[in-house]
């Protein structure tokens, strides 16, 4: 199975994870720049954060023979904070880059109208840049905040191809399935989606602009979620065509409007299975933490 | 104009370039979008090297980077350009980051604004660890400029990641007896480990028989 994670957070996961997504089928991801888990205290921070996912992130994962991507925004969570109003005039700088692929997570968190004014500038930017865009819907009155977004979208003038709304479910899936939007699940240990919900709406949808992402991070989460979700496919009658057009095919459709795409294996990429401490590693230790 | 840009494989991509050189040229400040489209604009993959990382040697878009940081370095004054070059690096990703490491050479550090940047980005570099970072730093004949300490922790960082030092300049002249027991003492702490000790040692220790001698002991003595 060939897997691209669209939606992941490796700077909050371990190079075991690295080692178990590549062994899973993972070749390429894209990691949204997001909320820590606590609120950051000023520009300065998000400058390191992004820095750190166009920098060393993906020299991380080429190290365990995965291609990173990433997506630059200020996310809707912090958007609040009248202390990172500066982050929206970093955001340029990075938007040129070519690990950039998307401009994300945006969206709504609470829904608030400086959630909205930030979300509305970031949509210009994305088309000012030629990227999509990657929007979060929120965990808290999905419905309303989801309908919201379509708006904004369909204002924005982007076309709704270059647009992924991602954490959806059944409440959700009909609204953004009509809009022409690409359609994003996260499949969850917990909340959001399950492998065999997944496979249900996947039934009843077909595979058509569907995307299944982990969207693992520093919570209780599952980076192999996109693999589990592929075998539960297959369990239900799924063919391995339509296994690899919404783990593979989709998302690089999405992705790749941004023209940036790089999908060729990484140089030696085998280099951890076959790691001895030779030279393969260029002397660097397979856990990339050498100094 | 014939020969010129030739380690671009295309008419196309050498056009490419021309026309960003000349942009920069007239509007240096347009570097700041040019310098990170120049591998999806002009040409990307491996150089003369062959190392796609550019680890070995500058990649294509390492090369075609520091053609932009030479036409820039034609249109600015040095305290301009030094502030520009550094903006280039600290707003760089590790692409971007590498290919200024790369460039540093085409610079007149002759100038002291423009020492003190390549100085400085070096610094940065070798406190990085990413192979590709600290291999343009440790070849750039800029490490000149560093004194004596921060060379030879450069030399010994190279070796530490991994990263030939074959290339590293300076690398054996400028090599002391305060670097050669670094090295000796790098061996030593690797044998002890039970880990491999990197050939490259050898690459100073052949030059300090009695450093080397240290080694051969224990090797004896085992």
């Amino acid at each position: 199975m060939r897997i691209f994670d669209p939606h992941i957070h490796m700077t909050s996961r371990t190079t075991d994870d690295y080692e178990a997504m590549h062994a899973a089928g993972v070749r390429a991801l894209v990691e949204p720049a997001f909320w820590l888990g606590q609120p950051r205290t000023g520009v300065s921070s998000f400058r390191d954060y992004f820095d750190g996912l166009v920098g060393w992130e993906r020299f991380r994962a080429e190290r365990f023979g995965i291609r990173h991507h990433c997506a630059i925004a200020l996310n809707p969570k912090e958007a609040n904070d009248p202390r990172l109003h500066g982050v929206l005039d970093l955001l340029p700088r990075y938007l040129a880059k070519d690990g950039v692929v998307a401009v994300g997570e945006v969206g709504f968190d609470s829904r608030t109208s400086e959630e909205e004014k930030a979300f509305r500038h970031q949509l210009e930017l994305a088309a000012e840049f030629g990227l999509p865009v990657l929007v979060h819907t929120p965990h808290r009155d999905k419905v309303a905040g989801t309908r919201r977004t379509l708006q904004l979208v369909a204002e924005s003038g982007i076309p709704a191809e270059r647009v992924l709304v991602d954490h959806l479910n059944e409440a959700t899936v009909a609204m953004v399935h009509d809009s022409g939007c690409t359609l994003g699940f996260s499949i969850y240990p917990d909340t959001k989606m399950s492998p065999e919900r997944m496979v249900r709406v996947l039934s009843e949808w077909g595979p058509e602009r569907m995307v299944v992402n982990s969207a693992a991070d520093w919570g209780r989460s599952d980076p192999l979620a996109t693999l589990r979700t592929g075998e539960a496919m297959l369990a239900a009658g799924f063919t391995d065509r339509d296994v690899e057009r919404v783990l593979w095919d989709n998302p690089v459709e999405f992705y790749g409007r941004s023209g940036r795409l790089l999908l060729d294996d990484v140089p030696g990429a085998d280099r951890t299975a076959t790691y001895s401490g030779n030279s393969v590693l260029r002397g660097e230790r397979a856990d990339g933490g050498a100094a | 104009m014939s020969g010129r840009y030739a380690f671009l494989g295309t008419a196309e991509a050498r056009e490419a370039l021309a026309s960003r050189v000349a942009q920069v040229r007239e509007r240096p400040a347009l570097i700041a979008v040019l310098f990170p489209a120049a591998a999806r604009s002009v040409a990307r993959g491996p150089g003369p090297s062959g190392d796609p990382d550019g680890v070995a040697g500058p990649t294509l878009e390492d090369m075609v980077r520091v053609e932009l940081l030479a036409a820039l370095a034609g249109a600015l004054a040095p305290p301009e350009l030094a502030q520009e070059v550094r903006d280039l690096y600290h707003h760089g990703d590790a692409g971007e980051r590498r290919a200024v490491l790369r460039g540093l050479d085409v610079l007149d550090t002759g100038r002291e604004e423009l020492a003190g940047a390549a100085r400085e980005l070096l610094a940065d570099a070798m406190r990085t660890n990413d192979t590709r970072l600290i291999a343009a730093a440790a070849s750039s004949a800029a490490t000149a400029l560093l004194d004596a300490d921060s060379w030879r922790q450069g030399v010994l960082k190279c070796l530490f990641t991994g990263v030939p030092l074959g290339s590293a300049a300076g690398v054996p002249e400028r090599a002391d007896a305060e670097l050669a027991r670094m090295c000796a003492d790098h061996a030593e702490e690797r044998a002890l480990a039970g880990r491999e000790v990197p050939a490259d040692v050898h690459l100073v220790l052949r030059h300090f028989p009695d450093q080397a001698a240290r080694l051969d002991t224990r090797r004896t003595e085992a």
